[in-house]
């Protein structure tokens, strides 16, 4: 469909939260402002293949989404400085506690595989429905679903459970009472 | 620092993977949409205004469609 003013204002609407899930697939909020700016060009230069009426956000999401896989093939992991050029992006900073605890939460993000990390932000954070997020990521319901659910079990693991380990031997706790139980 | 042990605690078996503790799970999801919001919550930066409005306008001029206004406004 042609340009409209409303379409043109409904594209603006969408661009806080495509910012966000350029800088939470990223990591780098320089790099989220490029990823968003060229999904704008192009989402513009091909703005006669969208269908009136269907999900704009998703449309704009699936071309951010396949922008990002792309580039990111090529640079792999150039970008280790993902905390600290993110936290420059955050008008508000969170006090020092909370914020130590937001460092560690991205760096356990940054550590999922990509398929779990794009399928979590979008249903977690974005608020698609599982439909909308395979539409997007172009696969099947059921694999977004189990996605989600390993990158929550990852996440809890890395967060959670590793520091569980500070305050007990609980494997060998186990083992000793798994034994003696029989 | 907050200590959750007495929530992992609370499962008798290794539950690594098996039954995610809900406590848990409300944190992720609250910290990731806190992550997230915290950028949606800046809004829309001068420079997609700019880059969208810029845009707008047909380039060649040229086109002649009869019903639309040059700039979409009153």
């Amino acid at each position: 469909m042609p340009l409209t003013d409303q379409l043109r204002d409904d594209i603006l609407a969408s661009v806080p939260s495509l910012r966000a899930f350029a800088i939470s697939l990223s990591g780098n909020g320089d790099r989220a402002d490029d990823l968003v700016q060229e999904t704008l060009l192009r989402a513009l230069a091909n703005i006669d293949s969208f269908q009136p009426g269907s999900n704009l956000p998703a449309w704009l999401f699936t071309i951010l989404r396949n922008l990002f896989r792309s580039d990111y093939r090529k640079r792999r992991r150039e970008v280790e400085d993902a905390e600290g050029s993110y936290a420059k992006t955050l008008k508000t900073q969170p006090a020092q506690n909370a914020h130590l605890e937001f460092e560690e939460f991205r760096a356990a993000l940054d550590k999922l595989p990509q398929d779990q990390r794009e399928a979590l932000i979008l249903v977690g954070a974005s608020g698609f429905s599982y439909e909308d997020a395979a539409a997007i990521c172009g696969c099947a319901v059921g694999t977004i679903k189990s996605r989600v659910n390993r990158a929550r079990s990852k996440l809890s693991a890395l967060l959670y459970v590793d520091g569980a380990e500070d305050f007990g031997p609980d494997d060998t706790v186990r083992a000793v009472i798994g034994g003696s139980g029989g | 620092m907050k200590e959750v042990k007495s929530q992992v605690g609370k499962s008798p078996g290794p539950g690594k993977q098996g039954g995610l503790n809900a406590e848990i799970q409300s944190r992720i999801g609250h910290q990731l949409r806190a992550m997230y919001d915290d950028v949606v919550r800046q809004g829309v930066p001068d420079r997609f205004a700019e880059l969208i409005r810029k845009l707008d306008t047909p380039e060649g001029g040229g086109g002649g469609d009869p019903t639309a206004k040059p700039d979409g406004r009153e």
